[in-house]
């Protein structure tokens, strides 16, 4: 039961949302916050780009070798007193999370920020068969309650003010006064915490991804600042822990070189505040924690990106920090990508999982700047990847007559370069005369696309391969 | 075949190997035994006069605070004087940890701090726990809680207020110290259910990237360190 995608409705996606007020309002958050916090971080510590390249090496090692990581992990795991599930679909891990609440009597289930757990639509599955998803995570929870996708991995209501926020509040928690005051933020997050705080309490199951799984001793490790994932994790009768394959890590010091390089990349802060590690049920002198403790491990497609031109996307920790300095992103949100993972690590991953005749679009969401690998932690190539999805939806013939027909004249052109020389100089002069008086157009015919948004500049002499040539030749 | 046969058959398809290969097989074997340190920051690798200043100013950056003191026995007065200075009841919960059940505290007149019952488990607001850190790390300003009887994990999360006593011989300057501590108290590659690394206090940013403090775990944290530079 994973969400139905509108990738491929990018464009209708994109549309929208620049013509969405609130949603404009919301992104400019964004752009501001999140780059200059991690700027701030990773001037404070000069290691921060050998930590980079510490944590790619970490990351592609592990993969490297992960069959026999993931062995070893399950061995520690079940020493410890837990239990290792494996789920080749998505499907497959929502029934045996579904288990073993059924097997507990489960009613409801609070559940920890997991990204996976919404790759495969957890909640509608738990839902739909009976067991109460509880989102504690304030964004997911503000989400939840619009029955929407989170549009940021790090972040899943950034998409909505805070007055949105208020209007769902007063919508939903009715057993409270009307007349209360939610104007400030605080109001609002004391009124979660109050609220959720009876649902940790009462739950049966408590249901959480995980940052990273340690090999070496078969805990799992979740990363927030709320805390929720804590209460999550200790107070009910079972812990379960859903994560993907590619979160495995050898020992708690590879461990300590990614931890260093997610929260200064993610929220641009030194550490986060809650760094847990779990390792297997309550012991027997153990006044708290739950009883029972599962990890479910997804493959979900991952195991044949190992080796192939996608490899490296499994680097990914899901910091965040790609979207965060993304153009498009900034300009569109996370739900325009229409499914799970947003911004250029979506535009990457979501080909992948989806395929590529759904989420085609997403790789050409870009304008190639490359600021997503000059911040990724992990130094994942994203925009030569984007460039192979492209590569790939035109082989396959999936992108649209218009483009092919672009295309293939481009390339009538481009391999003939006298005639291409005569064809653009012959261009340039015309858009020059034409445009003489106001130096730019503000429509051209086959260019609608370009210049409903902007103006097209009008040529100002030249082409770029004669004013090379006069330069060379003043040269000599 | 089951699903854990045919996602391990699918990677080793993808990887080329078969999970035989001995040198594959050493090399994992090696890095777990071994546990390699990586990149260091260089700044807590510091003397320890200068680790632990380095220890309270990380912790006051991440909204926590800090208060030291030279010696053990004044531990419940600090607690007493932090719960008056934010007006709040004082009564307090711990675990069996028997160096805060050894502590003085009928020095601090009327505070009442009493071994957590099944009252710390209704969560109810107002609520401050006392907890003594296995480790801490210089480097962040961050404490190190391992779980057990003697400091609850549900202590970490539940109350309100957390003071947190951390002695300074325990304050380490990276995360990878606290590590080797706990490998030569559990054994290699043997963990206590949880631990706990706490930098301040819970926070969230969720509603317009607006920080605020005290989202579902406590709203402050308290830090009590013990001891001075230059002893053990």
């Amino acid at each position: 039961m994973t969400h139905a995608a509108t990738s491929p409705r990018f464009k209708e996606n994109a549309k929208a949302a620049l013509a969405d007020p609130d949603l404009q309002n919301a992104l400019k958050f964004v752009e501001v916050n999140f780059i200059a916090r991690r700027r701030e971080v990773a001037d404070k510590l000069p290691e921060f780009d050998a930590l980079r390249d510490a944590a790619r090496d970490i990351k592609d090692h592990t993969l490297a070798h992960l069959d026999l990581y993931l062995e070893a992990y399950e061995r520690k795991v079940t020493a410890a007193g837990g239990h290792v599930h494996y789920a080749v679909t998505a499907h497959d891990a929502n029934r045996i999370i579904l288990g073993i609440c059924k097997a507990l009597g489960a009613r409801t289930a609070t559940k920890g920020k997991s990204m996976v757990a919404e790759e495969i639509g957890l909640n509608d599955y738990l839902e739909a068969n009976g067991v109460v998803p509880i989102e504690t995570d304030l964004g997911e929870y503000i989400i939840q309650l619009r029955h929407e996708m989170p549009s940021h991995i790090i972040a899943p209501a950034v998409h909505l003010t805070k007055q949105q926020v208020e209007t769902e509040f007063r919508r939903v928690h009715t057993h409270l006064p009307a007349e209360r005051n939610l104007v400030e933020p605080t109001s609002l997050l004391g009124e979660a915490r109050a609220v959720l705080r009876e649902k940790f309490l009462a739950a049966d199951v408590g249901i959480t991804g995980a940052n990273f799984l340690v090999a070496e001793t078969g805990s799992s490790i979740i990363v927030t600042n709320e805390g929720n994932g804590d209460l999550t994790q200790t107070l009910p009768k079972a812990h379960i822990v859903i994560a993907s394959i590619e979160k495995l890590v050898p020992t708690l010091e590879d461990a300590s070189q990614l931890l260093r390089v997610l929260a200064r990349s993610a929220t641009g802060q030194e550490m986060s505040v809650y760094t847990t590690l779990s390792t297997g049920p309550r012991r027997p002198d153990d006044p708290d924690g739950p009883s029972e403790y599962h990890v479910v491990i997804l493959d979900n497609g991952r195991s044949s990106m190992l080796g192939g031109d996608f490899a490296d996307m499994l680097r990914c920790i899901r910091c965040g920090a790609c979207m965060n300095h993304c153009p498009v992103y900034h300009a569109v949100g996370g739900h325009a990508y229409g499914w799970v993972y947003p911004g250029p690590m979506g535009a990457v991953l979501t080909p992948s999982l989806i395929g590529v005749d759904q989420a085609g679009h997403l790789p050409n969401a870009s304008t190639f700047c490359g600021r997503c690998e000059e911040v990724c932690p992990v130094r994942i190539p994203l925009p030569r990847m984007m460039r192979s999805w492209r590569e790939r939806e035109f082989e396959r013939h999936l992108s649209p007559a218009t483009v092919r027909a672009g295309l293939g004249l481009w390339a009538f052109f481009a391999r003939r370069p006298r005639l291409y020389g005569l064809a653009t100089a012959l261009a340039a002069r015309l858009l020059a005369l034409f445009g003489r008086r106001n130096g730019r157009f503000r429509w051209l015919p086959l260019a609608s696309g370009w210049t409903r948004h902007r103006d097209f500049p009008a040529p100002q002499g030249a082409t770029f391969q004669a004013q090379w040539k006069a330069r060379d030749a003043r040269r000599r | 075949m089951s699903a854990r046969d045919s996602i391990l058959a699918s990677i080793r398809r993808s990887l080329g190997v078969t999970g035989a290969e001995a040198p594959r097989r050493r090399e994992v074997a090696d890095r777990i035994a071994g546990h390699p340190r990586g990149v260091i920051p260089a700044r807590g690798q510091l003397p320890v006069k200068e680790r632990l200043d380095l220890f309270v100013r990380m912790v006051e950056g991440a909204a926590g605070s800090v208060a030291r003191l030279a010696d053990l026995v004044d531990v419940p007065m600090e607690v007493s004087a932090f719960l008056r200075r934010h007006n709040l009841p004082m009564t307090a919960q711990r675990g069996a940890d028997p160096l805060l059940a050894a502590l003085p505290w009928e020095r601090a007149g009327t505070l009442e701090v009493s071994p957590m019952g099944a009252r710390a488990q209704q969560g109810h607001d107002g609520l401050t726990a006392v907890s003594h850190a296995f480790g801490a790390v210089a480097e962040t300003g961050t404490l190190a809680m391992a779980s057990g009887a003697d400091n609850p994990t549900s202590l970490n999360f539940l109350p309100d207020n957390h003071i947190v006593v951390v002695e300074a011989s325990d304050v380490a300057g990276d995360y990878e110290t606290v590590w080797q501590r706990l490998r030569e108290k559990f054994g290699d590659g043997v963990m206590p259910r949880a631990v706990n690394l706490i930098t301040g206090p819970s926070r969230s940013a969720d509603i317009e990237q607006t920080l605020l403090l005290g989202a579902h775990g406590p709203r402050r944290l308290h830090v009590i360190l013990v001891g001075e530079a230059g002893e053990p």
